[in-house]
Parts: C-alpha cells; structure tokens; sequence
C-alpha cells in the first residue's frame, strides 16, 4: 500500500524520459555529519583538475607558501588558477600520479603545520561589487563544477550578450548511489550555498532560480525550502530516478526544455550550477577564500567506517581512507565519483582533485564481470536511454569501427550517463562501446 | 591494510550493474507459460503434455546438437530454445503425432534459428516459422482439432472444427456466417474450444502476460497495437455486414491471436526495439491477421501476418527511430 502510494506520488513529481533505478546505497553515509579530514603529510596538487588547459606552475621547489596562496597560473579563458591548501614548503614540481589514469604536472607542498592564510586574501563587501568583478573573482579563486566534471565555473558566469539567460539553476539532485557530498552540504552549510546562490542570481541578471533535489532527500529539501521562503529563489522535489542530475535532464525536469542538440544550455536561457558550487562562489566572493578543499564522501562495502570528509585538494586516497578506519577487505575497485560515472583508479596513490565528490571502495563481489552474451533486442537500452538513442545499434556499429553509421544514429549526443550497460541482460558494454565510436568520430573529424 | 595487492578492476563506468541476465529473463518468460500450459493439459489431456515435452526437448536437443557440430559454446542452459519448443508446442494442434512435434523442433531451431547465426540473430520468430512450415507441409495433420475432453470428464477427444475453421467454411459455402456456432464467448475465454494447445484459453495466457508486464519483460506497445488493430478492422467489415463478418469479440477470443499478440509477436528478437516501431509492428499485425482471416483461402492468419511483420522489423528499426532528445521532429 505504502510503496503503491510511494509510486504514485513519484509519477506527479517533475523528471525526465527514461532513466534507470538503481539502488542509492546512501544509507551509509547520509546521517553522517561532514567531518574535517586530519592534515596529511603531503599535499599533491595536480596542475590539471579541470575542464580546459592546465594551469602552469608559479612557485619553485623550497619556496615557503601561504594557505590559498596560487601556486598554479590560469593559462587562457578556459582554465583556473591552482591554490595551496595549506601553508608549508614546496617540495616538489614533477608529474605524479592522477586520477585521469597517468602521471600529469604536480606542486607537492609539505604542510607546516601552522595553516597560515595568505594575508593577500581579503574579505569583501559583495553589496559593493560589480557583476563583472564578482566572475573575476571567482576566476581567481579557481572555482569549478564541484559536481564532478569540473568545468570552470566563471565561464558558465559571462555567457556571450546575446545569450540572455532567464533561468538559473540549482544541482542538488546527486543521483550517483552512495554519493552524500552535496545531501550533507544543504543539510550543514545552507547559508553558504544560497549566499552563492544570490550572488550566480545578481551576476547573470535570471529572474527565476530554482534548486532542484531528489525526492530521497527529504530533509534537505524541508530545510532549504524554509530558508529560501520569502526570496524568489523555487524549490522543487525531483523524482528518484538516475541520471536526474546530468544537467540536459535536469533542466527538461525543472523547466520543461531541452538543450538542442550539440548546444548548451545557455543557447535555451538556462545556466546550471551544483549547490557546492554555489558555496565555492561565496567562498571565493566573500571571504576571499580559493577553492582549496571540498566535502567528498568516502564509501562503498570495502571501507570500514563510511564518512563525509572535508577534504584538503592533494590529499592522497590513501590519507582519506585511512581517516575511515581503513579497508573492511581488499576492494575490487576503487572509483573516484559514484558508481555510474566514476573513474576507476589504478591504486591509493592518486590525489583527491577538486572534481572529487566521492571515494568509492566495492568489493570483488560487487564488480565481477558478467560474460558478454549476444543482444537479444529486448530494447531495455532504448527504454533506459535518457537522450532517446539506441544504444544497442551505435554500440554494434561503433564495434564494427562503421563510425559514420555510429554518428548517423546520434552517437554524438550521448552523456554517457552508463544507464544502457546498468540494465542489459546480456552484460553488453554498451556506452563503453559508444565511447569508443565516439572518440572515432571526433578522429575522423580532426583528420578531415 | 591499505595496499592493493590483489588485482583490481580497472574499467570504465558503470561500475555496477542490474544483476539481470538474459536467462533470468528467459525464465521469467517460461514461467509465464505456466497457466497456459496448465489449462492445455486440461482441456486436451496427456496427448498435449506429451507435445509440449517433445516439443521442448526436442528444441533444447537440437540447439545442443547444433552448437556442438559448429564447435560453439553449447548454450542450452539460457532458456532460449525451451521458450522456442514451448512456444511451438502451444501452436501445434494437440492431436500432433510425435514425429511432426519433433520435426517442428528441428525446423525451429535449424531453419528458424541457429542457421542465422543462433540466439539473438534470427530475423524470424522460430517456433512460427515451424508452425508455418508444417502448416503447408503436412495440412492435414496441422489442421485436425478435437473438442476438449477436461480431465476427469471421460470424454475421449473427438475431431471437430476450429471455431474460425467453422466460421470459414460457412463463408465459403453460403456467403453467411454460420447460424449457430459451438459454444460461446465465456467458454472460449476460459479455453473451452477446439485449437491449438496454447491458443484455446485467452485467460492464461493474460495472466502470464501479466506477470511479464510487471516484470517489464513485456511492454504495452505490441500486444495494444495488434489487439487494438484487430478490433478496429474486424469491427469495420463487422459494422458493414454483421451478418457475414464475425464481430470484433469473436476475432480477439478465437484462433491464435491472444497467444499471437501477447507471446508470439513480443519475441524481442524478431521485433522492433523503439516504441513507435512496435506501435506500428503490432497495428501491421493486426491488420493482415484481418484481412488473412476474412479473406484468405486460411481461417487463421496470425500466424503469416507476424512472420510478415518480422520480415518488415529492419525497415521499422531503421525509419522510425525515436527523435534523439534535443533534436527537433523532422529535422533528425
């Protein structure tokens, strides 16, 4: 009776086409509040966490740095500088290990313990501050998308002039299972995101904003319902239902629109930002503060004492899983992210980078591969499919390296959201296979 | 414990998976088949039970025979050929002598499936594509029905006409449908007419579908379209000349279509995967199994009117896809 009802409440609630249901797992972590994260020894701060050209080194080896202090320079608009999370001794400037999967550009910093901001950061008034020099602002700080693929949030924040943008919203869907990051954020640090949700609202000029969260946050979404009433700011109840937060579908939930295809969502008036975002904004707005840390829950079956971290940027996965309790048992799979759209890691030694919103730890149980069985068109893909495609046939053509046939049938305009490989029976890797006829398509387009 | 030094896992996402394989869902389909199954052996007595087990076993030995001749993995464990043996059986009359049973099982699994290239590559649905074969190879047999005899009612089964059959052939003879026809529409929703093994009882086969609905092994799309065809036209001929033309209940009730529209005609393979593509396989269904029944030399066309389809699911797959998100209608 209760689930009967508990389905159709969900049917009224706002969402998209397709998607995929699978378990949340966040019972782990979802009650924890957010916990600061002991200073590890070393700090490895990669050169390259986001969208967009690497910053360049500005610091030398032995150099004495302050907390916030840059120690990467932003090369070009779409790119963000690189800040000290702590005060301490540069050690070293070499490649290191990334989660990307290879070794890129690091400024390694031996903290002194003493956490010393750089006296250069000074709070401000934001009441005084033009639009033009809050983007500066956050430029400087370094501020990405904190909800994983870390595009440079200032870029987002001065759209060309004839991209008028009207609606402005919120991320705080967090649809990858396990994750809790963002859930704890809107719990504990509530001002902090709609200080930032005010300034994003002022700089773009939008009328109407919106902060969308999924229906399995239900305290989340009582509490920022009653601090955002009285302002113009909308909260909306979005059903459970994966990838509710990639941003083409939260925006046709939330605004009844799509993003044309090969577009972005400012060509429809729409920007979107993640909640943390929005804390990094007034961080950086505020207080003067750069993005140095983030909260990253650290989870999945193999982790002894699941927890929300805030978390230094460099600190090794091996330091934040120690700050857990250490392992259960051996994990099958380490993944920087959630389960649906996290990268697999090569092993502890990688840094947690600012795009980190999670460190998941599965069991072999958990991760052992099904054998491949042929397709037997049961459409599952087609009717999980967010964007509509038909993953079965890009991904038969895409293997076949036909890549013309792959983009023919839209390859170009999949998210990768994974939701295809979720559901098949036959244990098909399908997005990965569209990935590949993707990547084959992009070559072909170079090469031409 | 904070070295790696097992192997791990290193892919690309997703991570994690449904858990749903391909013989979960074969299964879940043989258990659908249950009910119908049941009222088969009750309405026809031994003789079925004997056709269905030939008929899947006689699969599931094919498939391994060929596999193991072509040097492939023997796969007889996903359940694949034992929907196709079960499915042929429930198309075969249950008077069928055992040879035509065990040749249905060859042709079904040599002809309609295994020289495409096995599972999941067949263009049409193998059980009909035996029932099809043997339908104009052997008539006689494959049209001699009897009259249920239910367990427990010491009735032996006698040799009589389909109701179709006896609609056709008054047709045939007078121009009018017959005046009165055995039975009526109650007892041929609960099965109690001559026909097929698994075509006589509508109400079991609905409650397997059912509970392939609820699995969402089976969507709407298919089983609406063709049901919802059916009626249509067959209402049509039926409000031109009620007294020649059966009505819309009659066509739904008799002869093969609810097993055509709900199990037949929903075999994933031989189907299109896009909604709009099975909307229009199941309305195209629905309108030759019509047009053959009123107006073909056979009195059941749902049979040919779904390996008609399945030879159209390329051409539907490939024009009408569904309009990719953000792309605008007609310009994709």
């Amino acid at each position: 009776m209760c689930a009967a009802h508990n389905r159709l409440t969900e049917m009224k609630m706002k969402t998209f086409a397709g998607g995929i249901h699978p378990p949340d797992n966040k019972q782990w972590s979802a009650h924890k509040a957010i916990e600061d994260c002991p200073m590890p020894a070393e700090l490895i701060v990669p050169l390259a966490q986001h969208i967009g050209a690497p910053s360049v080194p500005c610091v030398a080896v032995g150099q004495q740095v302050f907390k916030g202090q840059e120690i990467g320079s932003a090369k070009g608009f779409v790119s963000v500088p690189v800040h000290a999370p702590t005060s301490g001794e540069i050690v070293a400037v070499e490649n290191r290990p990334h989660p990307w999967g290879t070794s890129l550009p690091a400024v390694v910093i031996r903290p002194d313990a003493e956490d010393r901001w750089s006296p250069e950061l000074q709070p401000a008034e934001p009441g005084e501050l033009s639009p033009e020099q809050i983007v500066e602002k956050v430029r400087q700080a370094g501020v990405v998308g904190m909800g994983g693929a870390a595009f440079p949030a200032h870029v987002k924040m001065s759209p060309p002039p004839e991209k008028q943008i009207n609606t402005l919203i919120f991320n705080g869907v967090e649809c990858e299972p396990y994750l809790t990051a963002d859930h704890r954020m809107m719990l504990e640090e509530p001002e902090r995101i709609l200080q930032g949700v005010a300034l994003l609202q002022y700089v773009l000029g939008v009328e109407r904003v919106v902060i969308g969260i999924e229906a399995n946050k239900p305290d989340a979404i009582a509490l920022m319902t009653e601090m955002c009433a009285g302002t113009p700011v909308e909260v909306i109840s979005l059903e459970v239902k994966y990838p509710q937060g990639a941003e083409k579908q939260l925006i046709a939930a939330v605004a009844g629109l799509e993003v044309p295809s090969g577009g972005l969502p400012m060509d429809i008036g729409v920007a979107v930002h993640n909640v943390s975002t929005a804390a990094a904004v007034t961080d950086a707005v505020v207080y003067g503060r750069p993005l140095i840390e983030r909260v990253c829950t650290v989870t999945g079956p193999a982790i002894r004492e699941p927890k929300n971290l805030r978390i230094r940027i460099g600190t090794l996965l091996s330091h934040l899983i120690d700050a857990c309790g250490g392992l259960v048992e051996e994990p099958g799979k380490i993944i920087l992210g959630g389960p649906m759209m996290g990268f697999a890691q090569l092993g502890f030694d990688v840094p947690a980078i600012r795009g980190t919103s999670g460190l998941l730890l599965l069991r072999h149980e958990d991760v052992a591969l099904q054998p491949e069985g042929p397709c037997i068109r049961c459409a599952r893909c087609v009717q999980a499919c967010p964007i509509n495609l038909l993953p079965t046939t890009i991904a038969a053509y895409a293997r076949r390296d036909l890549s013309s046939e792959a983009a023919e049938y839209c390859a170009m305009d999949c998210i990768e959201c994974g939701s295809c490989s979720y559901v098949c029976p036959a244990a098909i890797p399908l997005v990965q296979a569209v990935r590949y006829g993707k990547a084959a398509i992009l070559a072909k387009k170079r090469k031409a | 414990m904070n070295k790696v030094s097992q192997q791990l896992y290193l892919s690309s996402s997703p991570h994690i998976h449904s858990g749903e394989t391909t013989a979960k869902v074969m299964r879940a389909v043989l258990y659908s088949l249950v009910p119908a199954c049941a009222v088969a052996v009750y309405f026809f007595g031994l003789s079925a039970l004997l056709v269905l087990l030939l008929a899947t076993f006689g699969c599931m030995a094919t498939e391994a025979v060929c596999q193991r001749l072509m040097g492939q993995p023997v796969t007889i464990a996903d359940g694949s050929a034992a929907i196709t043996g079960v499915l042929l059986a429930l198309n075969l009359p249950p008077t069928s002598p055992w040879w035509l049973t065990l040749l249905g099982a060859v042709i079904a699994i040599v002809i309609g499936k295994q020289v495409y290239g096995g599972l999941g590559s067949n263009p049409f649905n193998p059980a009909l594509v035996a029932r099809v074969v043997l339908l104009i190879s052997f008539p006689v047999q494959m049209t001699t029905w009897s009259a249920p005899a239910p367990l427990g009612s010491g009735l032996d089964l006698v040799t009589t006409a389909t109701p179709l059959g006896t609609w056709k052939n008054a047709v045939m003879l007078t121009g009018q449908a017959p005046v009165e026809m055995q039975g009526g529409m109650t007892q041929y929703f609960l099965g109690n007419m001559p026909g097929c093994i698994g075509e006589v009882s509508a109400l079991a086969l609905l409650l397997g579908a059912a509970y392939l609905l609820y699995r969402r092994i089976l969507t709407w799309h298919i089983p609406a379209a063709f049901v919802g065809s059916v009626v249509l036209f067959s209402g049509l001929f039926w409000l031109i000349n009620p007294a020649k033309y059966p009505s819309p209940i009659f066509h739904l009730l008799t002869g093969g279509l609810v097993l055509g529209a709900f199990y037949m005609a929903t075999d994933m393979v031989t189907t299109p995967v896009s909604p709009r593509g099975m909307l229009l396989f199941g309305a195209g269904c629905g309108l030759l199994t019509v047009l053959i029944r009123l107006f073909g030399g056979y009195p059941e066309g749902v049979s040919f009117a779904i390996l008609l389809m399945n030879a159209s699911t390329p051409l539907i797959d490939r024009y009408l896809r569904p309009r990719t998100f953000g792309v605008q209608a007609g310009k994709g």
